[in-house]
């Protein structure tokens, strides 16, 4: 149970991060610690008390393994990760060209 | 069976763009039309040769509770009819209108991965899948809201992909919880093991589920992103995005998953009920006060999603086709209404009412389709936006909620001024244009008239016959509820 | 970004030389044998770009395009979903679904076995390793210093 508060505290710092926080690498930095607490959540929930890695070794016998499952969502959803940080350092990297600055209180063009 | 190629086509077309064009954009434009032409009459045969039933696609040929399973049925048959059909008009409407900035096959390859990620979403079977298609269609969104590359574009991409990363978050928590709890990843049979759980587990997922896509909807408390984003896009992508992107991505899901999925629970409607009245009140208010025309629209569809999540919240058959209703018409003349927007940009040179002028003698079919496109959204008899006002109205009169019927009646009204101001001030002003900058082509002209005729022409959709054939097996699909699971199950 | 001398010191150019090489091996084992040991298609993509991205922080970016030829990688890319795709429907022609296996799956642990799926990791691979130094090359090139407005 500890281990599940924990990884929802972790969400909840990249919530605050993406919140709070003025500098455009900063917010990205959030996004993808926010990403991690959810991926780390996936994983857990195919924890079984016992379980050994679940890969079919030769000469290994068929025992009792963590759920697999869990772990392939969260290499696609590492992939997604991957993308949305591509685009959003993209993003940052063209907004620094127009603005000068990484500050996203100075980054105002567009209201509402 | 046809269900893979609805993802297949578009990604096929995708890829095949890069490779066929160097540096011209003529064969990026052929491909790109035959792929969306040949969805929308796939769509379309789909449609008429499903009659109520649901076709089952096992991908891989795995066994159903193991493998993903591509649903189709009468909804998502009609939401890839919508999908195809904007998908079209926009790029007929693209051709010219994106040339200014460069014959580019990279927006032409963007625009076919956009069309791939809602087509899976709309079509797939599978909570995670699902996701995934959801990113897709987003990264390709994304990447065409900055397309102009000014300051501003780059900036509501930014708010727009931090937006769209704490929804993505929520919602990866939300099927995290739903993984936990169940062991199951197909939504049927999610929907089968969540029956028998505790209604705490319930709550969990449907609030990390209400919030997640809540914010791609952009109902009111989640629609920061959505002016920034909608207004500073090419005209053709907001279109996209007002038109089918929020509702691929935000009220078919919901529907899915709160109907069909969780079964409706009370409390989740009246969710529905509330995010729907204030969206409608203050979206349309907001859009009064906004000078810039498409930053106008953008605030306006958050006021139209409101009518379409407040016909969902009713939870009866008729609210339900109202909502659908409503969705295919908002569909079709807010599309129309950003080609409108995209025409006098290209014409005039300024996306300001103010600057603009009478321009009903210069540009006859941009003035009158958008005169046709705004009575419509207003709400005026002949047009399809009245009929499903009118269904959402009568529905919430016939659950008892007076009080909203008279929220949704009083934002029909505020919308009738909103777009008032539009034609006043941006079409038919006192100051008469006398030059044009730009030429509005016959593309954009073909593509404007083809939605201004179906802005009249999907109104017959109240007449009971063809509501019979199309609206009522949508409505039934979603009135089920539950019964998707057995059905996808083949019980 | 230009005035800079292209690349790193020749420590740094001989160790990645003699590296580079033993990276992309070692991104292609994993590639190949993703359907018997932990990685595939991704992991292994991922250690491709890495040894290419190595070559491209100690060259610099004009030394090792003159190394690559980056049309040729561009439709690689490209390519690479294409064949993926094309995987998918030969399974709806012979095996009735997309996807599905046509290929015998061959004895457990062997090299070659379990059907598609080396060949699906072997295109994934090739996909996310180009994709990802194409991505981050890319980001090289931005100009900080050009483009402001005002």
């Amino acid at each position: 149970m500890t281990l599940y508060a924990l990884c929802f505290a972790l969400f909840l710092v990249g919530l605050y991060g993406l919140l709070t926080k003025r500098d455009l690498i900063k917010i990205i930095l959030s996004s993808g610690i926010m990403g991690y607490a959810c991926n780390l959540m996936l994983v857990l929930f195919g924890y079984r008390r016992g379980g050994v890695y679940p890969i079919l070794e030769r000469g290994r016998e068929a025992g009792p393994m963590v759920d697999p499952l869990p772990q392939a969502l969260v290499l696609t959803s590492i992939v997604i990760e991957l993308g949305v940080t591509a685009l959003l350092a993209a993003l940052a990297i063209r907004l620094f060209q127009k603005y000068r600055t990484y500050d996203i209180t100075k980054i105002r063009r567009l209201s509402g | 069976m046809i269900l893979p190629y609805f993802i297949v086509i578009p990604l096929l077309a995708a890829f095949l763009i890069p490779l066929v064009s160097r540096r011209r954009d003529t064969g990026a434009v052929v491909l790109s039309l035959a792929a969306v032409s040949s969805l929308l009459v796939l769509a379309g045969l789909a449609f008429s040769g499903l009659g109520g039933e649901t076709l089952v696609y096992r991908m891989s040929a795995w066994k159903l509770p193991i493998g993903i399973p591509l649903v189709l049925d009468a909804l998502s048959a009609l939401m890839l009819i919508m999908v195809g059909l904007i998908a079209l008009t926009s790029l007929v409407f693209s051709v010219r209108y994106i040339r200014r900035l460069g014959r580019d096959w990279r927006y032409y390859a963007l625009f076919m991965i956009l069309v791939t990620g809602m087509n899976g979403v709309i079509i797939t079977g599978d909570l995670f899948n699902l996701f995934v298609f959801m990113e897709i269609a987003l990264f390709a969104a994304l990447a065409l809201v900055a397309f102009g590359g000014r300051a501003h574009e780059f900036e509501a991409s930014f708010k727009y992909a931090v937006m769209a990363s704490i929804s993505s978050s929520l919602i990866l928590l939300g099927i995290a919880v739903v993984y936990g709890a169940t062991s199951m990843l197909g939504l049927a049979t999610i929907a089968q093991s969540l029956a028998d759980k505790s209604p705490l587990l319930v709550l969990w997922t449907g609030g990390l589920f209400m919030a997640g896509f809540g914010v791609k909807t952009a109902a009111m408390p989640f629609h920061a992103w959505l002016p920034d984003a909608h207004s500073s896009a090419p005209s053709p992508i907001s279109a996209m995005l007002s038109g089918v992107l929020i509702k691929t991505l935000g009220i078919y899901v919901l529907i899915r998953l709160f109907y069909n999925v969780l079964g409706a629970p009370p409390l989740f409607l009246d969710i529905f009920l509330g995010l729907g009245a204030v969206s409608i009140l203050l979206g349309n208010l907001l859009a009064i006060g906004q000078w810039d025309l498409k930053r106008l629209l953008a605030y306006s569809s958050i006021g139209q999603v409101g009518y379409i999540l407040l016909g969902m919240g009713l939870g009866t058959p008729l609210g339900m086709a109202g909502a659908v209703f409503h969705m295919i018409n908002h569909a079709v003349f807010k599309s129309l209404l950003f080609y409108n927007a995209g025409a006098l940009e290209t014409a005039l040179g300024t996306r300001d009412l103010r600057q603009m002028g009478n321009v009903t003698r210069l540009l006859p079919i941009t003035s009158g389709t958008s005169m046709i496109a705004s009575l419509s959204i207003s709400g005026i008899p002949p047009f399809n936006g009245f009929f499903s006002k009118l269904m959402i109205i009568i529905a919430a009169v016939q659950a008892g909620q007076s009080v909203l019927a008279l929220v949704a009646v009083v934002g029909s009204l505020v919308s009738m001024a909103a777009y008032l101001k539009v034609q006043r001030y941006g079409l038919r002003g006192g100051r008469p244009v006398e030059k044009l900058v730009g030429e509005v082509d016959v593309a954009m002209k073909a593509a404007m008239v083809i939605l201004a005729v179906l802005c009249l022409a999907t109104s017959l959709l109240v007449v009971p016959a063809v509501r019979e054939a199309t609206l009522d097996p949508v409505v039934k699909v979603i009135m089920d509820k539950t019964q998707y699971a057995l059905t996808v199950l083949g019980k | 970004m230009t005035d800079k001398p292209a690349g790193m010191t020749l420590i740094i150019k001989t160790v990645c030389r003699l590296l580079v090489g033993l990276i992309l091996l070692y991104g292609i084992y994993i590639i190949l044998h993703g359907h018997l040991s932990p990685g595939g298609g991704f992991g292994g993509g991922v250690v491709l770009a890495l040894g290419l991205l190595a070559v491209l922080l100690a060259y610099g970016r004009e030394e090792t395009l003159k190394w690559l030829r980056l049309g040729l990688l561009k439709d690689l890319e490209h390519a690479s979903p294409l064949v993926f795709l094309l995987i998918g429907l030969a399974g709806t022609a012979w095996g009735g679904a997309f996807l599905a296996n046509i290929l015998s799956k061959g004895r457990l642990f062997a090299l070659l076995s379990s059907g598609l799926i080396l060949p699906l990791n072997v295109v994934i691979g090739l996909k996310v390793g180009l994709s990802l130094f194409l991505v981050v090359l890319a980001m090289a090139e931005f100009d900080l210093d050009k483009g402001a407005e005002e």
